[in-house]
């Protein structure tokens, strides 16, 4: 915000009061921000301290509805399962995603590439389609009854590994991540892409004429250089993780079976807040669950903030 | 949500506007013609009915109510009490709001959401027992106008029974014989169900078959009383029936949505769905071949039949719509005989709840309400009281039912599962 040495160049009545151009520029954003986001924030928040009585009407109840997430059985053993799920989907986004997304990156970067664009369309295409097409396109595929898969397998001499992945409990939560990451590798993809175009040929040319190979020069002087955008896109992937929903939604519905192997998070809070079938809704208790998500993700950003970003060694290029 | 926590002031100010909005109405109310047509939006799960009510309920209301302009909204099914509370505490909810058996709509009675339609001409024609599920616990308010029934049973491809030369079993024994032999022909699924979704697994499976072990009624009102529990012998003799079913299940089943079963029925692929009797307009639309249903079989020992013949859909009036009266026009007409024939014929496999004598001209349709005359009816014993604690019995026995066909878990654990469940908060099973 403001810089000095901007100041010192600012006319008299101008420097007499900074703020109001701040105030200015600052206000659509703050207001935009408050109205829609700090807002209803707080007020879940605030109405996560309540409970309702048959009657539809809420009454302060104090810290009830956590107390009652973490210690009754029916709330903690959901809440539990929901967390610990939630934690390895977002594990196998973290690698998976990551990886192949440095990988691809990687490829694209290299100098004599043949259709770089095409490739990295494609690539990019399922990011920007629907999560609801993504969910069915994907159950169409791995479908036991009319999918491709199990055929792919046998043409390959592998059948006995098929197996109907969506539907078992071991299975289901990694199968859906592996859809995720497959919808969305384009993003880190594109993120390190930009990265690595950003990185000089001079500093290329050096390491190869001090006797570096390819490889030599992508670990020690290119992965270097973009670590500190794989840990943006790292971060983006925390947020997005634990706030995901629609395609667990969309592939499993909201008692996201089997046996809850693949509740997270977002899928519990909806089932808590909207209820299910014959489960009524418990808003209170769903405010509490989303503010339990809000914290889970300030805490993460925190310690990316102050434990990793800011230790992170940069280069001036 | 924030509107309930609001201070008085904000009421006070809020029932001033509606007051002032109230009189600015009625003043209209006077100015304007009284043949001005009055709109009515229509809340509802059954997404696959659409065409039904566009194509021929609601031009059927318009030819005697020609000024009530009706549009049918539906949402889809696993969606719609969390889309229609929303709407309802938004404010934005449409006029007539299809009501689902037992506590969901009780709830939104009590919260002052659906108006009581106990004055409302027609309401005569249904007899106590079709009421029940839209009533408060002391029967005297009734706030739903009830609509049809559905009933559970087995739907088969009779071309394949016949190529295999096999009758529809009147006993668990003969069934397993049946599924046996239509297992080692090896070209048809023998049961036409799948588990991904959870709700055919205890709807169409532990549901279905059940009444038969614990004697309809009977055991239903001992399970409310608390004098019959999960673990007895009747609902694990039900689970363990169910776990037998795995193997004759299609490849892959544990991944097969309700969707798929539909599909591969109609497809003349499976040779026994254990349905809903809603299916039958869907099979009639797609299948081309016959089929026929037969009702659950009697297990070991049994000898009266016992069918689920669920109450399962009824129409309420939105407590906040501008329209009451058109709305209450429109459920009165529901309530007439004409309406009770139109519904249940242009959607054979909902059974009007009304007293008038309809003539069900779907053979399918008619063969499952035949079963009416031969067999007692009951309902789902997990709708009336017993799905209002935490855990949800009906959530519990959707996740209990498909895991015992999957093989992840015991009938035995399957039933202990449920009554701890429902021991932890319903007194009558605490001791």
């Amino acid at each position: 915000m403001g810089g000095d040495v901007s100041l010192a160049e600012q006319t008299a009545s101008e420097r007499r009061r900074p703020w109001s151009h701040i105030l200015v520029f600052l206000a659509p954003a703050a207001l935009i921000y408050t109205v829609f986001s700090i807002y209803p924030l707080l007020d879940t928040i605030r109405y996560a301290l309540y409970t309702q009585d048959e009657h539809g009407i809420a009454h302060f109840a104090g810290l009830a509805n956590f107390i009652d997430l973490f210690s009754l059985p029916v709330w903690a053993d959901q809440f539990r399962n929901a967390l610990l799920n939630n934690l390895i989907f977002f594990v196998i986004h973290v690698t998976v995603q990551n990886i192949i997304g440095i990988a691809l990156a990687a490829m694209l970067s290299l100098p004599k590439l043949f259709g770089r664009n095409i490739y990295r369309t494609l690539i990019f295409l399922p990011t920007m389609l629907s999560v609801v097409i993504i969910g069915f396109v994907w159950q169409l595929i791995l479908s036991p009854l009319w999918g491709v898969s199990e055929g792919f397998l046998r043409a390959i001499g592998l059948p006995q590994l098929f197996a109907p992945w969506l539907g078992q409990e071991s299975t289901a939560l990694v199968t859906i991540s592996l859809i995720s990451v497959w919808q969305f590798v384009g993003i880190p993809m594109m993120l390190i892409y930009a990265a690595l175009l950003n990185i000089p040929e001079d500093l290329v040319d050096a390491a190869t004429v001090d006797g570096a190979n390819h490889l030599h020069v992508f670990f020690y002087v290119k992965l270097p250089l973009i670590l500190p955008t794989i840990g943006l896109v790292a971060i983006l992937t925390f947020v997005g993780n634990f706030n995901a929903f629609d395609l667990i939604y969309a592939v499993k519905g909201t008692l996201a079976g089997p046996n809850f192997a693949s509740d997270i998070m977002g899928t519990f809070f909806y089932r808590t807040f909207f209820g299910y079938q014959l489960q009524l809704g418990n808003p209170t208790m769903g405010a509490a669950v989303a503010t339990m998500m809000f914290l889970i993700i300030l805490v993460g950003v925190m310690i990316y903030l102050f434990g990793v970003q800011r230790r992170m060694q940069r280069y001036a290029l | 949500m924030t509107s309930r926590s609001t201070p008085i002031f904000g009421r006070l100010l809020r029932s001033l506007l509606a007051t002032a909005a109230l009189a600015a109405g009625g003043a209209q109310l006077v100015s304007i013609p009284a043949a001005s047509a009055q709109n009515l939006t229509i809340e509802s799960w059954r997404s696959d009915d659409a065409d039904i009510w566009n194509g021929t309920i609601i031009p059927a209301f318009n030819a005697k109510y020609p000024n009530i302009k009706v549009v049918f909204k539906p949402t889809p099914p696993t969606e719609y009490n969390a889309a229609l509370n929303a709407r309802l505490a938004g404010g934005t909810a449409g006029d007539l709001i299809t009501c689902r058996p037992f506590d969901a709509s009780l709830e939104l009675y009590k919260k002052g959401q659906l108006v009581a339609v106990d004055d409302i001409k027609g309401i005569e024609n249904f007899s106590p027992v079709a009421k029940s599920a839209w009533q408060t616990d002391d029967g005297k308010t009734t706030f739903c106008m009830p609509m049809a029934s559905v009933i559970h049973g087995f739907i088969y491809n009779e071309e394949i029974f016949k190529e295999l030369g096999l009758t529809p079993p009147k006993t668990m024994a003969e069934f397993h014989q049946i599924l046996d032999k239509i297992k080692a022909d090896g070209r048809y699924t023998p049961i036409d169900m799948g588990t991904a979704d959870q709700w055919e697994a205890a709807t169409m499976g532990f549901q279905n078959i059940g009444p038969n072990y614990w004697h309809g009624e009977e055991g239903r009102k001992a399970l409310i009383d608390g004098k019959a529990k999960f673990t007895d012998a009747p609902y694990v003799a039900d689970l363990t029936e169910l776990a037998s079913w795995g193997p004759y299940m299609g490849n892959g089943y544990k991944a097969q949505k309700y969707s798929d079963s539909q599909n591969l029925f109609a497809l003349g692929r499976a040779a026994i769905y254990p349905a809903g009797s809603w299916d039958i307009p869907i099979f009639r639309k797609q299948a081309d071949f016959a089929f026929s249903a037969f009702p659950p079989p009697l297990p070991e020992g049994a000898s009266k039949c016992y069918i689920s013949d669920h109450t399962d859909i009824a129409m309420g009036i939105n407590a906040k719509s501008p329209n009451v009266d058109a709305a209450k026009t429109f459920i009165s007409w529901l309530a007439s005989s004409e309406f009770a024939d139109l519904y249940s014929n242009s959607l054979p496999g909902f059974f009007s709840l009304s007293n008038a004598k309809v003539e069900v001209k779907d053979p399918v349709a008619k063969t499952f309400l035949s079963w009416r005359d031969t067999c007692e009816s009951t309902i789902r014993n997990s709708y009336q009281i017993l799905s209002r604690g935490n855990p949800n019995l009906e959530n519990e026995l959707w996740n209990v039912s498909s895991q015992v066909i999957n093989g992840t878990m015991t009938p035995e654990a399957g039933a202990k599962n449920l009554e701890d469940g429902l021991a932890s908060w319903y007194a009558p099973h605490k001791q």
